[in-house]
C-alpha cells in the first residue's frame, strides 16, 4: 500500500523528478499497519481463489467418477455423489485401462533405465574426455533440442514400419521398438542435462580412482556416477514424467497393422476412451479412466513434492 | 593409455549415438529430403520438384492462419504465464506480516506451492480431457453448468468454448480457450521456479532495502524483478517451445483437429492435415522443415536478446 502513500503524499514534488518518488522515510514497519494488513488479507484471498481454480476441476473429475451416470447428467455440479460407484472404476479398467497401464508400466521400466543408463555414459565420455568428433556429437544431440517432432513424423513411421519387415520386434506396435524410441528422442535433453552435471565434478577424485588402478569404465560406474546422484534423481523425474505423458509417439507409431490389438499406453489409451465414451455416453466410465491416470502421478507428487519440485525446477534453470 | 581412451569413448558413446542416428537424425535428414519431391506417402512414386513445396507455402491460406495462431501463442503463454507466476510468487514470498526481520511470506505458502504445481505433474492429455469435460457447450460442463444455474448464461445458449470460432479482439474464441489451459497448467511451476529464485538473494539486500525505506512494492520492482531477470529469461524461452506446441491440445479439444472450421490451425496441425488427411507427404515435410527453420530461428533471437551480464551474488 506504500505505492498509494507515494504518488499522492509528497508535498516537495514540484522539484524532484517525477520519475523517481523520493524514499520513504518512515520507520520500516509502518507497512504493517492497515494498508499490510489488507494487503496481507488480498494475497490470502487472491492465492486461494487460484488454489481453488487448480484443485477444483480435480476433485470436480475425481468426485465424478464416483457418480451414476444419470447423475452426471442430472447433476453435473455437486461434488457429493448420493452414493459412491466404485464399479465406475471396475468397468474403466476392463475397458482398456488395466492394459493401458500394463503397456505403459512396461515401456517405462525400460526405457526410463535405459535413457538414463546411455545418455549419462554418453554425457560423461563427451563431457571428461578430449577426442575429434566430440563438439560435432555434442551438437548433433543438443540440435534435437530445437527441431520440432512433427518434422520427422512421417519419415519416423516409414523407418519403424520398413524396419518391422526384416526385425518384427522393432516394428509399429512393439513394446521393444517403442522402447527405442523414447530413449533416442529423450537422450537430447539427458545428455544435454548431465553434460553440464560431469563437468562440475572435479577432476581430482577421478584421477585418484585412475591412480589407484580403476578403468575409465569403473571410474565412472563406481566414482563418478554415485557423485552426480542429484542430478541423476533430477533427470530421472524428469524423464520418467516426460516419458509417461508422452502421447504424440504412441499414437503415430503403436498403430495396428495386421489387425492384431493395439498395444496403447495411457496416455494414447486416454484420448481414445475420451473419443469412444462420447460416443456411448459413457461419462462416470470416462471420468474414472482420467481419475485412474492422474492419481498415480498425484499421490507420487505429494509424496516426494520436494524433489519433483526441485529436479523439475533445476532441469529448466540449467 | 590413449588407446584405452579411444576404446572406452567408442565404448560408451556408440550404442547412444547410433540409437540416435537411426531414429532422430535419419527420420529429420529424410524429411528435409522428401520436402523436395511430391511424394504422397503411400506410392512409390515420388518426384523432384526442387522448391516449389517452399513456394507454394507461401500462398497456401491455411499455412498463414496457422503462423499468426502460432506467433498468438508465441507472445500470449509466455507474457500471461510469466505475469501470473510472479504475482503468486509476489503474493506468496511478501503478502505476509511485516516484523523485525523483514517481510515475511504469507502463511500456508508450503501448501500453496504444493497446489499450485499440481498440473505440472499432469499429462497434457489428462488435462485435454479434463478440460473438455469442463468446457462442455452443455449444462453438463463445469462452467457452462455453474453459469447457467446462476443465470449468467441461457440454457438455450452456452459458451460454445473450443467450438467457437467467432473472433475476440481479433483472434479466434477458441484459441483464446486453449490458452487459458496452458497458462492455468503452467503457472504453478514458474511460481515455484520464480519463488526458488527469490528465495536465493540474499537477505542483506532486502535489509539494506529496507533500511533505506523502501516498502514491499518498491523492494519487488526495484530489488527482486531485476534480480530475477535471468530466471525470467530462462522461462520465456522455455514458454516459448510450449507454445509453439500447443498440439496436444488442439489435437484433443478442438472439433476435427484444428477446426471448427480450421480456425485452431497451428503448424503442427497443418503438418497433420497435409500428411495424413491429404496425402500430401512431400508438402507436409516442407511446411516442417519451415517450422524448424522458424524454430531455430526463434531460439537465436531469443537466446540474443535475453543474453545480458549476470548479476553475481
Amino acid at each position: 500500500m506504500s505505492t498509494v502513500t507515494h504518488t499522492s503524499g509528497p508535498a516537495r514534488s514540484d522539484t524532484a523528478p517525477p520519475s523517481r518518488p523520493p524514499a520513504d522515510r518512515r520507520p520500516k514497519d509502518a507497512g504493517n499497519g492497515f494498508g499490510g494488513r489488507i494487503f496481507n488479507g488480498f494475497s490470502h484471498l487472491f492465492l486461494a481463489v487460484w488454489a481453488i481454480m487448480v484443485v477444483y476441476p480435480l476433485l470436480w473429475v475425481v468426485m465424478s467418477a464416483l457418480k451414476t451416470d444419470s447423475e452426471v447428467i442430472r447433476e453435473p455440479l455437486s461434488l457429493i455423489p448420493d452414493a459412491l460407484q466404485w464399479d465406475n472404476f471396475a468397468r474403466a479398467w476392463t475397458a482398456g485401462i488395466d492394459s493401458f497401464f500394463l503397456n505403459t508400466l512396461l515401456v517405462l521400466v525400460f526405457s526410463v533405465t535405459l535413457t538414463m543408463l546411455l545418455g549419462s555414459m554418453a554425457a560423461y565420455a563427451l563431457a571428461r574426455y578430449e577426442f575429434r568428433g566430440n563438439r560435432l556429437i555434442y551438437w548433433m544431440f543438443l540440435s534435437g533440442l530445437t527441431l520440432p517432432i512433427y518434422l520427422a513424423a512421417v519419415p519416423l513411421f516409414k523407418g519403424v514400419y520398413n524396419t518391422g519387415v526384416s526385425l518384427p520386434l522393432l516394428g509399429p506396435n512393439k513394446h521393444l521398438m517403442l522402447i527405442l524410441v523414447y530413449v533416442s528422442w529423450s537422450l537430447s535433453f539427458t545428455i544435454f542435462f548431465m553434460h553440464s552435471f560431469f563437468r562440475t565434478l572435479p577432476d581430482s577424485i577421478a584421477e585418484a580412482a585412475q591412480v589407484d588402478g580403476a578403468s575409465h569404465t569403473r571410474t565412472f560406474f563406481s566414482v563418478m556416477l554415485p557423485m552426480a546422484k542429484p542430478g541423476l534423481i533430477s533427470i530421472g523425474i524428469f524423464n520418467v514424467l516426460g516419458q509417461w505423458n508422452q502421447w504424440y509417439l504412441p499414437t503415430l507409431l503403436m498403430q495396428s497393422v495386421s489387425g492384431e490389438p493395439k498395444n496403447q499406453v495411457i496416455a494414447q489409451g486416454l484420448i481414445e476412451l475420451s473419443v469412444n465414451q462420447g460416443y456411448k455416453s459413457d461419462w462416470s466410465g470416462l471420468f474414472a479412466g482420467v481419475t485412474m491416470a492422474m492419481l498415480p502421478v498425484l499421490i507420487v507428487y505429494i509424496v516426494f513434492q520436494r524433489q519433483v519440485q526441485s529436479g523439475l525446477t533445476a532441469g529448466v534453470g540449467k | 593409455m590413449r588407446h584405452g581412451v579411444a576404446r572406452f569413448v567408442t565404448g560408451f558413446l556408440a550404442l547412444p549415438v547410433a540409437l540416435y542416428l537411426f531414429y532422430v537424425v535419419w527420420p529429420f535428414a529424410q524429411a528435409a529430403g522428401y520436402s523436395l519431391t511430391d511424394w504422397g506417402g503411400y506410392s512409390d512414386s515420388q518426384r523432384f520438384v526442387g522448391l516449389d513445396n517452399y513456394v507454394r507455402l507461401f500462398s497456401d491460406e491455411l499455412i498463414r492462419k496457422a503462423f499468426w495462431h502460432n506467433v498468438f501463442f508465441l507472445v500470449t503463454v509466455p507474457l500471461f504465464t510469466i505475469a501470473l507466476a510472479l504475482f503468486l510468487a509476489f503474493l506468496l514470498n511478501v503478502g505476509g506480516r511485516e516484523d523485525r526481520a523483514g517481510i515475511r511470506g504469507v502463511f500456508g505458502s508450503a501448501i500453496y506451492k504444493v497446489i499450485f504445481f499440481f498440473p505440472q505433474v499432469l499429462s497434457l492429455v489428462v488435462i485435454a480431457v479434463m478440460w473438455q469435460q469442463i468446457y462442455r457447450t452443455d449444462g453438463q460442463g463445469l462452467i457452462n453448468g455453474l453459469l447457467i444455474k446462476i443465470g449468467l448464461v441461457d440454457a438455450d445458449n452456452p459458451i460454445a468454448f473450443t467450438a467457437d470460432p467467432e473472433p475476440f479482439l481479433g483472434v479466434p474464441a477458441v484459441l483464446w480457450w486453449l490458452l487459458f489451459i496452458a497458462v492455468w497448467s503452467g503457472a504453478g511451476f514458474y511460481m515455484v521456479l520464480f519463488s526458488a529464485a527469490m528465495q536465493s538473494i540474499p537477505k542483506d539486500i532486502y535489509e539494506a532495502a529496507i533500511l533505506d525505506g523502501a516498502g514491499r512494492f518498491h523492494t519487488f520492482f526495484k530489488v527482486t524483478l531485476p534480480l530475477l531477470r535471468d530466471s525470467i529469461s530462462v522461462a520465456w524461452v522455455y514458454l516459448g517451445f510450449i507454445a509453439l506446441d500447443m498440439y496436444a491440445l488442439v489435437f484433443v479439444m478442438t472439433p476435427s483437429q484444428g477446426g471448427p472450421n480450421h480456425a485452431s490451425e497451428i503448424f503442427a496441425s497443418v503438418i497433420q492435415f497435409n500428411a495424413f488427411q491429404k496425402g500430401q507427404f512431400g508438402y507436409a515435410c516442407a511446411i516442417a522443415v519451415a517450422l524448424a527453420i522458424f524454430t531455430i530461428l526463434l531460439a537465436a533471437l531469443q537466446l540474443r536478446i535475453t543474453r545480458r551480464e549476470r548479476i553475481e551474488f
